[in-house]
Order: structure tokens, then C-alpha cells, then sequence
């Protein structure tokens, strides 16, 4: 008999605020406000970290070894583990499986500029990258940039070590993360799991990759829903963590469950014609016959992968729809689980927050059901859907 | 009705492996790795395909064999995974392009390299306070766009998914140098979920270039014997000084016994268990009292439904590195007391270096071959004995022994420990 799992703790950060009330506080405000840097990387514009004291969830010294990434994610992977009451209890940690979705982490800048600017001046280059990397890359922070190594931190810092897996692969790997714990805790071969993603949205290296195919919007912000042209992601630094488990395990322990937790459905849908109606078998599948009375989208402001995603939630034109990267930017590896996470928030807060830009319709009614859903900016789909507790 | 034959004693069924693919410094598919590991043979060389002037350390297991369009992690460590996987599924017996289940990738991480960030910035006047802001202008001008998708963690196993007809989306996965066998494990449990009968892992790692030998390097990782490369991996033996890094792949066809046998396929032998614990004592270092690793050990035995009698032989991590071997002796002498002594323990890093994303799939197909040929491949290099590890470590030669059972294990930094035990099939 599968097991039922639910969410019992969830962990975020993000330019609008730290934390789930932060988020809840931002999000069901009055038309709710972006906020961004349009300074640093002008005219780049990016979500920026807010100011976080990461000392309320990392000591002093394991910060020095970790760049933004990793903090972020060893901060929100604090937060969930704190909501879920599961924080500083070593049996339930150490029992704990973990599966991270990640990338890499951030490079020495000032070391890269050094190098580009010997080369310039005719030196030669394998000497040059050879010499330079050797005397100036400070040893550990090669640490700092392992994938697994946001996981080895969370172990370091949080005590989870029941088991630890890293998923790379854009925001696919944060879909196949929270799949494979939920399909893990269904079929009984684990009972609590946290899952979770981090991202640097605002390190110019990691903007870089993004510039590479032309993909960041240059002129200024618009939600999500309004972009056009070829380029249109305004990343955000970020982190969203949840713990997952068996209901009875969490119902054993007197925890506090946020929302039920269906099956994650994926997809990597070839992005031609049929690309919608493929999307929209994905959702279907998610929603198992019921209609969401609320649907968070992870849509990215790329505008292809917009207008796609606007087709497909045409059939559903009467479910209001918030997309949070409007406010947040395009969170990349956390994308999904970003969106979980607040729809576990609606439901056990009973809000369907505020429409994040003007052509989202309002709702003012308690959700029984929310579909939080990602379609990829150039690949890669996953919805599941989420029940009151 | 299925029968018990096909089922383990918890009742889950049993997992065979049914194709195996590898390639190694000693060279491609498993007939020649086989024929040079059991001759003894190091595949570690002088390092030629980049320039090592000034480097500590300049040699190691590159692949230097096999063509790639260009020598940056994501294009080597494809051509490494195609070519493992294409061996393990052209032997399999499943239709080209049909395979029809999920897969599991180990890989390293990817990012723009050295030529192409150089690339980027040539022919252009950069103020070394903006560099990057330059590169990101460079970026966003240039046409057409060759970069972006070896920069993207999900391109490989795109690729490998649409040439094989994969099930779902593929994952790749990072667990350090416990990485490969992570993947197995994934596709047993997936199996064992009942999602399918069928899954493909794959460990494949071509990220041997200049800053990654640095990185390691800095961390006081890697030999730096770079006057006898062949002798620089000597895992257990008293003058080991750090690990070889390598390049390499493997790939394993698992499948639920039931089904390789009602279709006929040849089972190289049997995925048991699978075991895995995190550390939390320090991101490179594990934990002094070896907890985490005996863990990991004991988990994968008990995942098999074995004893710590019932095993024959230990496919080691063994690095060489002066810490892991230490710590590897301290938790199998935990695990299997006293009886260690006469299990034979042997690394096969001491020929091939540490493929480290790849290891963990590279040393499960090592450890098949050992079961179908009654053979173990030896630890070479070992002249001087580390008194303080007095394993058999099947020294300098390969031994013949018609073992049932082997334990493989994977250890990384970030605290990842996974273990796996294999076996003959029938047991």
C-alpha cells in the first residue's frame, strides 16, 4: 500500500524576503513589489540576496568556507528543518535522506581577471592559467564549488545524514530531486526527506552562462507574463528547501503538516508544435481528475517558454495563476521547488496571495487544492499537485 | 507466477546486470581493460594534452585515445559516456533506441572553460576592474552561440536519453567520487519500486584539465611522483602520497533478473545491495572514529541480505591518498574483524588513477568481471607494505579465486559513502 507523504517544513529566501511569513507578509500584500538591482551588472537587472544574518542558522566559521550558493542553501535547508521540528533532533537527522538540487558555485573573479588580462597583454596562456591559478586560487575554495558540496555543508551544519544525493541539470534537477524523495517515502524505502535548491542569481561568472545564448532581459523589468523577444530571464538568488515525509511518521511525532503531496509528473518536452498538449498530458497526470483551485507557475519570462506555458493554462482559464518569478526573478535549480513550497503555503495558510502582476486574476478564497508547476526556460517540465492537510 | 528464484529474501526482486560498458586510461571495452588489469598494467601517463608547465602535479590517467570535439570537460566526458553505454546496450539484447527505462548519470560539473572564457575576451580592450562585465558584452554579441549547452548540466544526458529512447528524464547526479555507484543505486531502487524493470546507469568523467589538477592540487590531494608515473598510485603501500586523477567510464544495463531470464539475456551477475550514510564531520576529511563509512559498509550488507561472513572479496576505494586508505582499513577491519585478514582486498586506482565521478560504475563492472572469470585484479605498486594496513591486497599480481560476492566501495568529499555488493549469478 503507497504511502501518503506530506510537507512538514519549508525553507525560503529570496529578494523579496527571508523566510516562509516574509514571503507570506510580501505575497498576500496589496499588489505585491519587486525587488531588484539594477545597478550592479547594469544593464543587467538582478533579484538580489536580501540582507540575511546568516549566523542565525551557520556558525562564523563554516561560513568562511562557502560563497553565497551554498549559504543560501544551507540557511533555507535551516529554516525548513526548523518549521518541520526536526532541527537539532540528531535520531531524526541522522535518519534523514537529503536529495540537493545543484550546479556549480562561484569562481574567484579576481583571479579569472588577472589571467584574461596577461593573456591580453601576449603572454602565453597555458603558462599564464598554470601560474596564476597555482599562487593566487585560495585551496578551499574549490570546496565552495563541488556540486555535492552544498549537501556535504547542510551535513556539516544541520547534522542530516541519512543519506545525501546531489541532482544536477538546471531546473530539472530540483523536479527529479522532489520526485524521487516523494517516490521514495510512497514505496517505503525512506520515512522524512529533505529536499532542496539554491541558487546565486547575481555572481556575474554565473550570469555569464546565461549570456551566452543571449537569454537575460537588458531593458528593464516587466512581470513575467508581459516579456517578448528572445531574451527574457531577470535572475533572483534564492533558496527553497522542504522536508517531505510519511504522513504517519510526521502524525507519530506531533508535527504540523502543511499540505498532502502528490506525485511529481516531468517532462522533457521538445519545444515544436506539439510541445503544449504534451505539457498540458503532464499537468493532467498531476492533477488526477481534480481541478487546482490555485496554480503556481515557475514560469521563467523566457518568452517562448511564456507564451507556451499561457496556452497551455488557457484550459485552465478560470483557475487564478501566480507566477512568482515575477517577483523573485528565475530562480533556476530551486525553480520547482520554489513553487511547492509556496503552494504548500497557500494551502495551510488558506491564502491564494495577491496577483503578482496586473493580468492575474484575484481570488479571495481558502485553496483545497493547488498545482505547482515549472516549465522550463529551455527545458524540462514537472507539475505535482498539493492538498489541505 | 513469478518464481522465488527471482526474488531476494525481502521479497524485492532481484537486479541483474545484463550489458557492461567501460572505458579507462587502459583503454576501451571491457576485453582490453580486462586483459591489461589482470596483467598488472598502469595506464597513468604524462599528461599531453594540455600544457602542465608549472604544475605539481603533470600526470595522469587522461584519455587521450578517443576522439571529442574539443578537450573541455563536457565534450570529453560525453565521448566517455557514449562509449561505455553504447558497449553495455549494444550486448544487452534490447532493441537500438528502444531502451525504454529510466537513466542515471554520474558526471562531473560543468562550466565555461579556460579557451573558451579566453575566446570570449580576445579582440577586445578590457579594463581588468570590468573584465567580467566585458565578457558578459562579448557573450551577448557573439554569433552564433557555441557555448551555452557545454556550460548546462542537463545536455549529456539529454543527448544520451534521445540516441537510447530513455524512459522519463534522465538525472544526472553528483556525489563526488561515490558518484557512479549513487547512479547504480538509484536505478536499483527505482527498479525495486516496481517503475520499472529496467534502468541504465552510467558514471562517466572527463574533467581532467589544468584547473581542476590545480584545485585538487591546492588541497593536497594529488601524487606529484610525476618522474615514474606508472608507480605514482600505490594505494595501501606505506610511501602512497595522494591519488592519480583519471578520466573514464562505465556503464551497467540493470535489470530485474525475472526479466533477463524470460528474454535470454546473458547476466554478468547480480547488483545485491546497495548502502550509502553522509558524514558530517568536514568537507574533506572523514569523520576520525570511520562512523559514516562502517555505516555505509554495514547498510549495503544488510541491503543484500548478507553477513559480514558472506563476503569474498572488497573492490576497494582505496585511493592512495594517505587518509582514505587508513580510514578504509579502519572501517573494513571494524565491519569484518579479524576475518579481513583473509579477505583479499585490491584497488583498481592502483592501474587505471581515480576516475572519481566515474569510479563507483568503472569499479562495478571491474567487479562482474572478477565474478565471471574467477579472477581478482591486483593492487600494483605495492612494494612497500603500510604496516598499519595489513590487508591482502592482492599484491603486485592478479590471483585466481572463484568468488560469489564482492563489496565495492565509494567514498567522497562532501561526506558521501556509498557502498554496493555484487554477486554470481545464481549466487
Amino acid at each position: 500500500m503507497p504511502h501518503d507523504v506530506v510537507i512538514t517544513g519549508v525553507g525560503l529566501v529570496s529578494s523579496i524576503g527571508v523566510g516562509a511569513e516574509a514571503h507570506l507578509a510580501a505575497l498576500t500584500a496589496n499588489s505585491p513589489e519587486p525587488l531588484f538591482d539594477s545597478q550592479r551588472h547594469a544593464p543587467i537587472i538582478v533579484h538580489a540576496a536580501p540582507e540575511i544574518d546568516f549566523a542565525l542558522q551557520i556558525p562564523k566559521r563554516e561560513q568562511r568556507q562557502m560563497e553565497l550558493w551554498q549559504k543560501l542553501g544551507v540557511y533555507g535547508a535551516g529554516l525548513a528543518l526548523d518549521m518541520a521540528g526536526i532541527k537539532d533532533n540528531i535520531d531524526l537527522c541522522k535518519t534523514m535522506d537529503m536529495v540537493i538540487a545543484a550546479a556549480g558555485g562561484e569562481r574567484d573573479l579576481d583571479v579569472d581577471a588577472e589571467i584574461i588580462a596577461r593573456v591580453a597583454k601576449g603572454q602565453n596562456a597555458g603558462e599564464v592559467i598554470n601560474a596564476v591559478l597555482t599562487t593566487e586560487l585560495r585551496p578551499t575554495l574549490f570546496l565552495a564549488q563541488l556540486s555535492n558540496l552544498l549537501a556535504g555543508n547542510i551535513s556539516i551544519v544541520h547534522k542530516v545524514t541519512g543519506s545525501s544525493r546531489t541532482f544536477m541539470g538546471e531546473e530539472s534537477a530540483g523536479i527529479s530531486a522532489l520526485k524521487t524523495s516523494i517516490s521514495r517515502i510512497r514505496h517505503g524505502q525512506s520515512t522524512h526527506a529533505l529536499v532542496g535548491s539554491s541558487f546565486n542569481g547575481e555572481d556575474a561568472d554565473i550570469l555569464l552562462n546565461f549570456e551566452l545564448a543571449a537569454l537575460l532581459k537588458r531593458d528593464g523589468w516587466q512581470p513575467v507574463w508581459e516579456r517578448s523577444g528572445k531574451s527574457g530571464l531577470l535572475t533572483g538568488s534564492s533558496s527553497a528547501f522542504l522536508v517531505v515525509e510519511e504522513r504517519k511518521h510526521a502524525e507519530n511525532r506531533g508535527a504540523k503538516i502543511l499540505a498532502s503531496i502528490g506525485d511529481v509528473e516531468e517532462g522533457r518536452t521538445k519545444r515544436d508544435d506539439q510541445a503544449a498538449s504534451k505539457i498540458l498530458d503532464v499537468m493532467t497526470k498531476a492533477m488526477a481528475g481534480i481541478k487546482p483551485d490555485l496554480i503556481i507557475s515557475g514560469a521563467s519570462g523566457i518568452p517562448a517558454a511564456v507564451l507556451l506555458e499561457q496556452k497551455v493554462l488557457s484550459e485552465f482559464a478560470a483557475t487564478p495563476v501566480r507566477a512568482f518569478s515575477t517577483l523573485t526573478g528565475y530562480l533556476k535549480e530551486p525553480q520547482f521547488i520554489f513553487s511547492v513550497a509556496l503552494a504548500a503555503l497557500a494551502l495551510s495558510e488558506g491564502t491564494s496571495y495577491s496577483p503578482f502582476s496586473t493580468t492575474e486574476a484575484p481570488a479571495c478564497s481558502a485553496p483545497q487544492t493547488v498545482l505547482a508547476q515549472t516549465i522550463g526556460a529551455m527545458r524540462g517540465e514537472g507539475a505535482v499537485m498539493l492538498k489541505r492537510a | 507466477m513469478s518464481e522465488n528464484r527471482f526474488f531476494d529474501k525481502y521479497g524485492r526482486p532481484l537486479i541483474a546486470v545484463t550489458g557492461a560498458g567501460i572505458v579507462t586510461s587502459l583503454g576501451q571495452g571491457k576485453e582490453k581493460n580486462w586483459a591489461r588489469l589482470t596483467a598488472g598494467e598502469s595506464g597513468i601517463h604524462n599528461i599531453s594534452r594540455f600544457p602542465t608547465a608549472g604544475l605539481n602535479t603533470r600526470i595522469g590517467g587522461t584519455i587521450e585515445f578517443m576522439p571529442s570535439e574539443n578537450n573541455d570537460t563536457e565534450n570529453v566526458t560525453r565521448a566517455l559516456a557514449f562509449a561505455a553505454a553504447d558497449e553495455a546496450l549494444a550486448e544487452c539484447g534490447l532493441p537500438a533506441g528502444e531502451f525504454g527505462g529510466p537513466l542515471f548519470l554520474a558526471a562531473p560539473p560543468v562550466e565555461m572553460e579556460w579557451p573558451q572564457r579566453l575566446a570570449l575576451a580576445a579582440n577586445r580592450t578590457i579594463e581588468k576592474e570590468s573584465t567580467y562585465k566585458s565578457l558578459l558584452d562579448a557573450a551577448r554579441s557573439m554569433v552564433p552561440m557555441p557555448y551555452y549547452e557545454a556550460t548546462q548540466f542537463s545536455t549529456i544526458a539529454n543527448a544520451m536519453a534521445d540516441r537510447y529512447g530513455i524512459m522519463g528524464v534522465p538525472i544526472t547526479l553528483s556525489t563526488a567520487c561515490a558518484s557512479g555507484a549513487t547512479a547504480i543505486q538509484l536505478g536499483v531502487e527505482a527498479i525495486r519500486r516496481g517503475e520499472t524493470t529496467r534502468a541504465l546507469a552510467v558514471g562517466a568523467d572527463g574533467s581532467t584539465t589544468a584547473e581542476a589538477l590545480i584545485r585538487f592540487s591546492l588541497l593536497s590531494a594529488l601524487s606529484t611522483q610525476n618522474e615514474h608515473p606508472t608507480k605514482a598510485s600505490r594505494p595501501f603501500s606505506k610511501n602512497r602520497s595522494g591519488f592519480v586523477m583519471a578520466e573514464g567510464a562505465a556503464a551497467l544495463v540493470l535489470e530485474t533478473l525475472e526479466s533477463a531470464t524470460n528474454r535470454g539475456a546473458h547476466v554478468y551477475g547480480l547488483i545485491l545491495g546497495c548502502g550509502d550514510k553522509a558524514d558530517d564531520f568536514h568537507r574533506t576529511r572523514t569523520s576520525p572514529d570511520g562512523g559514516p563509512a562502517i555505516a555505509a559498509v554495514r547498510a549495503a550488507l544488510e541491503d543484500a541480505g548478507l553477513d559480514e561472513t558472506e563476503i569474498d572479496y572488497v573492490n576497494a576505494h582505496g585511493t592512495s591518498t594517505p587518509e582514505n586508505d587508513k580510514m578504509e582499513y579502519l572501517a573494513l577491519s571494524t565491519v569484518f574483524g579479524e576475518a579481513i585478514a583473509g579477505i583479499p582486498v585490491s584497488s583498481n586506482k592502483s592501474m587505471i588513477g581515480h576516475t572519481l565521478s566515474a569510479a563507483g560504475a568503472v569499479e562495478a563492472v571491474i567487479s562482474l568481471l572478477s565474478l565471471q572469470n574467477g579472477m581478482l585484479p591486483p593492487t600494483i605498486n605495492y612494494d612497500e607494505p603500510d604496516p598499519a594496513i595489513p590487508l591482502d591486497v592482492v599484491p603486485n599480481t592478479a590471483r585466481n579465486a572463484a568468488i560469489r560476492t564482492v563489496l565495492s566501495n565509494s567514498f567522497g568529499f562532501g561526506g558521501q559513502n556509498t557502498c554496493l555488493v555484487l554477486g554470481r549469478n545464481p549466487l
